[in-house]
Parts: C-alpha cells; structure tokens; sequence
C-alpha cells in the first residue's frame, strides 16, 4: 500500500477556531485519520512527525519576527500550503493594529512591554510566502476544510464558490434583511461559503468570509451611507475579521480619505 | 555545581501555543516556567472606538474553543454599563447556549486531549484503535454540543446570534425540542464517562489550593453571581480587582493572576465550581459525584477530569430542562439608550472565570476594556503545581520528567490563545 500522504497543521496569531474545525468534523474525523496521515497537528496529538508535508494547513497571521521566519521554514516543508482563515488570509481581527500605533497598542495590555516582542503590523500568509489555496472565513467550513484536504491528498484542485452571501441567501429563501428591514449588510460583497446564517438570525452579514471575487464596494458603501450609516459606521463595518483584504481595506481607506464626521 | 535543563518546546494537547522550561541545580529545582509565546492580539486596544454593538462578535475571536463565553461575559459587562437588567427569557436562553459550549469543549479536552495520558496515548486518534466505542461516545456528545450551538447560535464557533440586550432571534420551540432525544443520550453517555474516568489512575498529588468561582445561591455557576473562594469569601463581581492582580512576567505574553493582597495563587476551572458548588450540580450529576468515590472537596489537579465529567453530565442535564420549559419569546433583546458608564462581568467559561470590565461614552463607543482570561489566571498555579511535582520524579530521564509535566499541565485544559500567548516547558539541570 502506498504511504499515506502526510497533513501539517501550524498555528501562527489566532484564535485555534479553525484548526478546531477540523476535530469539529466528528463524523467525518476517524476516517479521514484513515486517509490521511496526521503528521503534525500539536492540539490534537503529541506525536510529531517531520516534514516535508504534502499539505500544510496555516492557520493565523504573521506579528512578531520569529514568525515571519518560521513561515518560510515551513513553505520550504510543504508541497501545498493552504491558509485557513481569515487571520491566515488576510491578518484577521488583530491587523485593525495595522491602521494604529502598535506601540501604544502594546503599552496598553502590557505593565512592562519591552517584554512583548511583535511586529508593528498583522499580515496575511500571503504577504511571505508562496500560499497554493485560501480557504475563507472567520471560522472556516468545515465541510470546505474536508473538501480542500481530500482533494489535494487525491492531487486534485479544491473548489470552492467565490460568489457572494446573496446568493446563499436566495437558495435557503431567506428574506433580504436589507430590503425588508433596511439592515446593513455586507452579503452583497462578501464571498459565500458560511450558508447566510445571519440574515436567518434577523441580520445582516458581517463580511466573516472577506471579499467575493470582483466586488463592487463603491456601490454597497454609498448605498449604507444614503440608509443613515455614518462614515465611521461604514468604515468599521469594513474593518474586521477581513478588514486588511485588499478590496476591503482600499474602500475603508477611501472613505477616510474623504470623510467628513469626527474620526 | 551540576545543572540540568528540561524544556517542551511546544506543549501539545492543549489550545494555542505554549512551553514549559525547568532547571535544576544539584538536583533542586532552580526555575520552572510555563512559557507562553502566542503572540500577542491586543484584543483590549483594538475595541476603543469600536461601537459597543461590536464586542460579543469581536472577543469571541480571542478562543475559537470558548468564543461563547467571551460573549457571555462582554454582554452582561456592557449591560451593566447601559443599566440593563436582562429578561428571565434571555438569561435561561443564554445558560442554554453556556452549556452546548461547556458540553463541546470538555468533550474535546476529556476524550482528545485528556483520556490520553491516563491510557498512554498520543492522541485521541491513536487511543480509538484501541476504544473505538469510547473516542465515538466522546465525539458524539461533542457533536450534540456543537448542535445546541448551531440552532441556538448559527454555528459552534463563533455563533451570530449573541446582541447585547438578548439574542437578534430567539428559536422556534421545535428547533430546539427536536434535539432532545440526542440530549437525552447524551446524559446517560455522560454519565459513562464520568464512571469510566473515575478509575483511572491517579498520580497522589493533593495540594492546599484556594479554589474560585462565581457562585450563585440556586444554580450552578456559569452567568451570574459573586466570585467565592475556599477560604469563605463572597466578593461582588465589582470588586473583582481590588482582590485579584495581573502582573507582568518576562517568559509569558499572558498576564499572570494573583491575590492582590497576599500574593497568593489560585485555581479556577471545573474542580474549583465543583468544590465550592455541590450541591447545586443536577441531580444526575450530583448523584454520581457521590458514587465515584472523591473526598469533595478534591485537591488532586488530576482528578480535574472527574469534576469536568461531571460538568459535562450537569449540562445535558440541565440543557433538557430548559429545553422542556422553552417557548419562543418576543422581543428577543431589550431596547436601550447610549449612556455614558461602567460594567463588569464574570462567567464561567469552561476553564474557569471569565471577567471582563467596560468603560463606555454616551454614544455607545467603547473607551476602554479589560479582559482576564481564565488561563492567565490559572498560570502562576500550575508553575506552582510544577514546582512541587518535579522533585518527585527527578531521578527520572528528561523524556519522562518533560512527559509528567506536560500531563500535569494539560489537567487544567490550559487555553493559551485565550491567554493571549504559548506555553514553553523547558527542564534544566544542567
């Protein structure tokens, strides 16, 4: 029988959400332990196995020095390296740093910060190293993570959808939020994958999933600013989980450059 | 002079990312510490200026494995600063959704993470070779867990429906009743498991340990009540940091917690509340923490598991009931107007007590947070745990030392992400 292929699982700045997706699969876990070797997953078993690894699943996002290196050592180890998540793809909740003085930032949790060694900004896998996929949320799918893993283990390329939280919405037949109650939503925006949980608890999507594939921010922003969101509103709407993916981050520095409330 | 290093560069079994680090000179123990190097998130910071609104979805981001009760703690906290009282609808409810995430996570640490060294494995995979039906009990009262959570919450981690003022949509009756049957297993199952781990083997370890928790006079703790502690004191929650202090140390990007007054550590978690709250476990539960042979109050840190099987009994238990009694109710949250104010709050997330404190402008902006972490609270205990563990096993090799200690370490379920940082176990007597 032909060895099995070998899965990594490594934690950089995060919250160990989506690495848990995976022991979250309960049903589906046994087996895919059957299919797959796990060589490296330190929250799930004590034995480690060396690289290289034929898939490497990256959750988090690089903020001190010591990781900016580690990523590259484990780039070097990996066949596939897959972001999961929004910290690992595009710098999560802690890269709002990346718009303040992380300095101050750092003075204010900590008594003594020159213990603290970190990186003045939150960055995504991406922004190091060469990364083969992105799996999107804030958490992961896990049934995305389980498709994502079998396929590359059968070298095949994972799909994922890359249109929008609309969608999900009018398959499930949920009222538009927006329409019926005039709820900010970031649906329209933000990539599908999460099912549209939060229209059907009554509210809008807050973009956990990051940007859709050619989004049309302008239109939505305006949209929520002509509905009575102020532009602070707006612009924290934008900065969150994703807040440091591209498109979301240039439309919230555009509404900055131009706004007229108080910061 | 002879000097000897142990280091466990990463703890493993445990959430986030940590070491531990022990020196020996002349065979006594010269340094132990529990490392952590998870980096730093800044959660704190990163809430000023943020619409209060905001907090439940974002420090539920600070632990993947307990974002419920970073949510609980936040909106009771925020809700005390808007002066408002929650509705006996929305507090049952919210005990509800404490239970499904106290249900998924001690599953989690009890069958993967725990279990495991009392029966010499590496991992909760490897064991189920060997206990296939035991690993897929635990895996099955993890995923009804993580169910309550979806229904009640959207998904498991981090769920969507937490507001400050409620919930933005309370179930329909049936959602949650048709669970029951599952949940109904489920406690039979739990009980299982609180009889299996009962005889395991215990290292004889007890110590002097001043145990804490919220309590409350007619529930077991989890939303609401004063912070007590084994040496008889009732603390109002608003005096939590006139009696508690973090401090700073170098080997850790986790705040270490001690008594303010004396110095002293503590311990929370489930052996803490099952001391120092009994007799208000359900009946179940309180039936077979008389069965399975502990001396409560129970200083054995091993014994942790035990008192979290029991815990996981209580709230299947206690999820039936309230499901039993639930009608869907309207409104959902309670309306409110901004004010300018100050609220703090401890629950008991499934690692021990949670506190969370807010200061608030009159346009519901958030002007400052603090956030105490169970773990960071647990720190400086399980360094003195360690401390008096290791000459025990001393003439041990490293490999054995480095193991034991890990195992010790792991009985406190230690979340490291929470804490903000890793743990390093480093042995060294060189």
């Amino acid at each position: 029988m032909a060895t099995k292929p070998k899965l990594g699982v490594f934690k950089f700045a995060s919250c160990d959400g989506c690495q848990l997706s995976l022991l979250s699969a309960e049903d589906e876990l046994l087996g895919i332990a059957d299919q797959i070797e796990i060589a490296y997953f330190l929250e799930a078993t004590s034995r480690t196995v060396p690289g290289p690894y034929h898939i490497s699943l990256i959750e988090g996002s690089i903020t001190t020095p010591h990781d900016a290196e580690r990523i590259q050592s484990i780039r070097r180890e990996s066949k596939y390296l897959v972001t999961i998540g929004a910290c690992a793809t595009a710098g999560g909740i802690q890269a709002l740093r990346n718009w303040a003085d992380c300095d101050e930032f750092v003075r204010g949790v900590y008594a003594t910060p020159d213990y603290i060694s970190a990186l003045k900004t939150s960055t995504a896998i991406a922004d190091h190293v060469k990364v083969d996929f992105e799996l999107r949320g804030c958490p992961i799918n896990k049934y995305q993570l389980i498709e994502v893993i079998q396929s590359l283990a059968a070298e095949r390329r994972p799909t994922t959808p890359t249109h929008s939280v609309c969608l999900e919405c009018k398959r499930r037949g949920t009222v538009c939020v927006t329409v019926a109650r005039n709820e900010p939503c970031l649906g329209p925006v933000t990539q599908a994958g999460c099912n549209a949980i939060c229209p059907t608890f009554n509210r809008g999507c807050f973009g956990c999933y990051g940007p859709q594939a050619q989004p049309n921010l302008v239109a939505l922003t305006t949209s929520m600013q002509e509905s009575g969101m102020s532009e602070r509103q707006v612009i924290h709407s934008l900065r969150s989980f994703n807040g440091y993916a591209p498109e979301f981050r240039e439309e919230s520095d555009r509404i900055e450059t131009m706004r007229t409330d108080e910061p | 002079m002879t000097e000897r290093k142990i280091e466990v560069k990463a703890l493993t079994r445990v959430e986030g990312e940590g070491g531990l680090y022990v020196r020996m000179r002349d065979n006594r123990v010269d340094d132990i510490r529990l490392t952590i190097y998870e980096p730093p998130r800044l959660f704190e910071k990163l809430l000023e200026g943020r619409q209060l609104e905001d907090t439940p979805d974002i420090v539920a981001r600070i632990c993947g494995i307990c974002p419920v009760a970073y949510q609980m703690s936040s909106v009771h906290a925020l809700e005390m600063a808007l002066g408002i009282t929650s509705t006996p609808e929305v507090r049952q409810l919210r005990r509800l959704l404490y239970c499904g995430e106290w249900i998924e996570s001690h599953a989690l640490h009890v069958y993967l993470l725990n279990i495991p060294d009392f029966l010499g494995y590496d991992s909760g995979l490897e064991m189920a070779a060997d206990y296939p039906d035991e690993v897929n009990r635990g895996l099955r009262m993890k995923k009804h867990g993580n169910a309550l959570l979806e229904v009640l919450g959207g998904r498991a981690i981090h769920p969507v429906n937490v507001a400050v003022g409620g919930f933005y949509r309370a179930p329909a009756r049936m959602e949650l009743r048709k669970l029951i049957p599952d949940l109904e297993w489920c406690i039979e199952a739990a009980a299982e498991t609180v009889r299996w781990v009962s005889t395991f083997d215990f290292p004889d370890f007890t110590q002097d340990y001043q145990f804490v928790s919220v309590s409350h006079p007619d529930e077991y703790p989890m939303n609401e009540g004063a912070v007590v502690t084994s040496n008889n004191e009732s603390i109002p929650v608003t005096d939590f940091e006139d009696e508690f202090e973090e401090r700073h140390v170098e080997h850790s990007t986790a705040l270490q917690s001690v008594r303010k007054k004396t110095g002293e550590t503590y311990f929370l978690g489930p052996m803490a509340r099952v001391n120092l709250n009994l007799d208000r476990l359900s009946p179940m539960a309180r039936k077979l923490a008389d069965e399975v042979g502990v001396d409560w109050p129970c200083g054995n840190p091993y014994k942790n598991i035990i008192a979290r099987s029991l815990e996981i009994v209580h709230a299947f238990e206690e999820a039936v009931s309230i499901i039993r009694d639930y009608k869907t109710f309207s409104p959902s949250r309670a309306e409110y107007t901004y004010q300018a104010g100050e609220g703090c709050s401890a629950t008991e997330a499934p690692r021990g007590l949670l506190y969370h404190r807010y200061i608030v402008d009159d346009e519901g902006r958030i002007k400052h947070a603090v956030i105490i972490p169970p773990t960071s609270q647990n720190q400086a205990q399980i360094e003195s745990d360690l401390r008096n563990w290791v000459p025990r096993v001393i003439d041990q090799d490293d490999a054995t030392v480095a193991r034991s200690c890990e195992d010790l370490v792991r009985t406190y379920d230690p979340c490291i992400s929470c804490s903000t940082h890793f743990l390093k176990l480093e042995l060294d007597r060189g």
